[in-house]
């Protein structure tokens, strides 16, 4: 077996970069600290490849190429990217492209991991993406709290700017921190001056976004990937991750690692690599949330021969959304931490939806009664109620995604639920909190 | 021509004027917000149905035409399930 590792580490050290034939690809040439410079991106990517049209109204080659690749978007919705692209070329008026690097996950590093030490290869996606649907400008949204973030992309901005003509105008736009900010419509919102919630639908925002524009809204892994299928075509992505999700994925691990932090991996690498990448795990894993706090639990049995792909997650109702892995160790209790997420989940209700606000508060409350050993005899059928008012009643997705983690949580740790139903707190429930739930909250 | 029933649940404010007219298709939840409980309308509906969208104090209820789904809406995508797994090489 060769020693291809598939995994690398944003923080590893320069010997392992260069020893790995296939990865990293979004990582490559990353510095432990700092910007890569537009000459150094250059140096390691290339120069940005020339579009050649057959006609000029053809429509532009990189669409089929990012459809053959089957790039799928990686804010995660998992949509493919070239349907999202040819709906918005295909508009009549002129277009808009928003790189969206609002990372409301608390547990996700990735989109700043991008916009801090690889700001051109994001810049890259959305210089690709404007030229593909004929934008004359890419706004990229940054969540206002990642000030290394925002201070990247603003210099890359600028750098890029001296280099090149005016083809594509490029604006740094800071979106506010909550977790509902980066859903398209939100971000369409704040961008026209609104706040940063989300709207009713339609229009979707690939039919009238910004000013009213057709709007191509992209998350800032999509566009990096998207910047190399330009320069090294669908059958190179195709060569790593499964037929269903070519290509690899930069994943957040978080949780009782000795080296937390963003890797890249293959699609349907094993857990087990990406925690041996990640320098072993410090303390027994318990379990793993995948796909962040709107996402699905997976416990201990089965994550020795876990594959990360959606293909292989799917038979546990689970996928990498945005890459979020997050592992619960044995120190923590699993009730006390769903206790916490449920209510951090319905504090971050933007409030607007009747359904959303009243029912994921009430969902809360029950699952905090649980944890303390106070609650009725049927709270576990009001919690299956509940969660079936809230699924589908909101303007966004953000209902579901609470559905999803209380049933999943309530699934994987029946046992554990029903021991503080019956006897209240139980002694790692004192255990200091592991689950992030502020986007400064690791590493 | 078949028509289907939408709330806007950001425009919602649980008057339940809906449900009062058109309790065919409508029920409140134990906070007062429609719970639809089957969104499509035919002919013989169509009059109540329209005249509880007008009823409504805030416009929150809609009687859509149907219309066919368009690329870009946000759901979720399972990738088709496939037999082969990747090799996967665990680093040094």
């Amino acid at each position: 077996m060769s020693s291809s590792p598939t995994l690398m580490s944003a923080e590893a050290p320069p010997e392992v970069l260069y020893e790995t034939p296939a990865l990293p690809r979004i990582l490559e040439g990353i510095r432990p600290h700092g910007p890569m410079s537009l000459d150094e991106h250059v140096e390691v990517h290339g120069a940005l490849p020339v579009e050649r049209r057959r006609r000029r109204r053809a429509e532009s080659p990189l669409i089929g190429e990012v459809e053959r690749a089957g790039l799928l978007g990686r804010g995660g919705a998992g949509f493919p990217t070239a349907t999202k692209l040819r709906a918005v070329a295909e508009a009549r008026r002129q277009a808009v492209v928003v790189i969206n690097a609002a990372e409301g996950e608390p547990a996700s590093r990735k989109d700043r991991t991008l916009c801090e030490s690889l700001p051109h290869l994001v810049l890259d996606g959305g210089q690709l993406a404007a030229r593909a649907v004929g934008a004359g400008e890419v706004m990229v949204c940054v969540c206002e709290s990642a000030r290394a973030s925002l201070e990247s992309i603003a210099l890359a901005i600028e750098q890029r700017a001296r280099m090149s003509g005016p083809e594509v105008r490029m604006q740094l736009v800071a979106v506010p921190g909550r977790y509902v900010a980066g859903q398209e419509n939100a971000l369409v919102n704040h961008l026209n001056g609104g706040p940063a919630l989300p709207t009713f639908t339609p229009p979707m925002a690939f039919e009238q976004g910004v000013r009213r524009r057709p709007t191509l809204i992209n998350n800032a892994e999509t566009l990096a990937h998207m910047a190399l299928i330009a320069r090294h075509g669908s059958e190179w992505f195709r060569q790593l991750g499964t037929p269903g999700q070519p290509g690899s994925a930069l994943i957040t691990l978080s949780g009782p690692v000795a080296d937390p932090g963003v890797y890249e991996i293959e699609h349907g690498a094993s857990l087990a690599s990406l925690i041996d990448a990640a320098g072993g795990a410090t303390a027994r894993v318990r379990a793993v949330l995948l796909g962040g706090y709107g996402g699905t639990w997976i416990a201990g049995g089965h994550l020795h021969r876990l594959l990360l792909s959606d293909e292989h997650l799917e038979p546990y109702g689970a996928s990498l959304g945005a890459g979020v892995v997050l592992l619960l160790s044995e120190h923590a209790c699993p009730v006390a931490e769903s206790a916490r997420v449920a209510r951090w989940l319905a504090g971050e209700s933007a409030g607007q939806c009747g359904p959303c606000l009243n029912g994921l508060d009430a969902l809360a409350t029950t699952v905090e009664a649980i944890a303390g050993g106070v609650a009725e005899a049927d709270a576990p059928q009001r919690i299956a109620r509940l969660t079936k008012l809230v699924r589908r009643r909101g303007a966004c997705g953000h209902p579901d995604g609470a559905d999803n983690f209380i049933t999943s949580a309530m699934e994987t740790f029946a046992a554990e639920f029903a021991e503080h139903a019956r006897y209240g707190p139980c002694e790692t429930c004192a255990a200091p909190r592991e689950l992030p739930l502020s986007t400064q909250g690791i590493a | 021509m078949s028509h289907r029933l939408r709330v806007n649940p950001i425009a919602c404010e649980a008057h339940g004027m809906c449900a009062e007219l058109l309790p065919e298709r409508i029920a409140l939840d134990e906070w007062g917000y429609p719970l639809i409980t089957d969104d499509s309308i035919d002919r013989s509906l169509l009059d109540h149905a329209r005249r509880a969208a007008q009823a409504c104090p805030t416009f929150a209820l809609l009687v859509e035409r149907r219309v066919e789904a368009k690329p870009g809406r946000s759901s979720v995508k399972r990738a088709p399930p496939s037999g082969d797994s990747p090799a996967v090489t665990i680093p040094p």
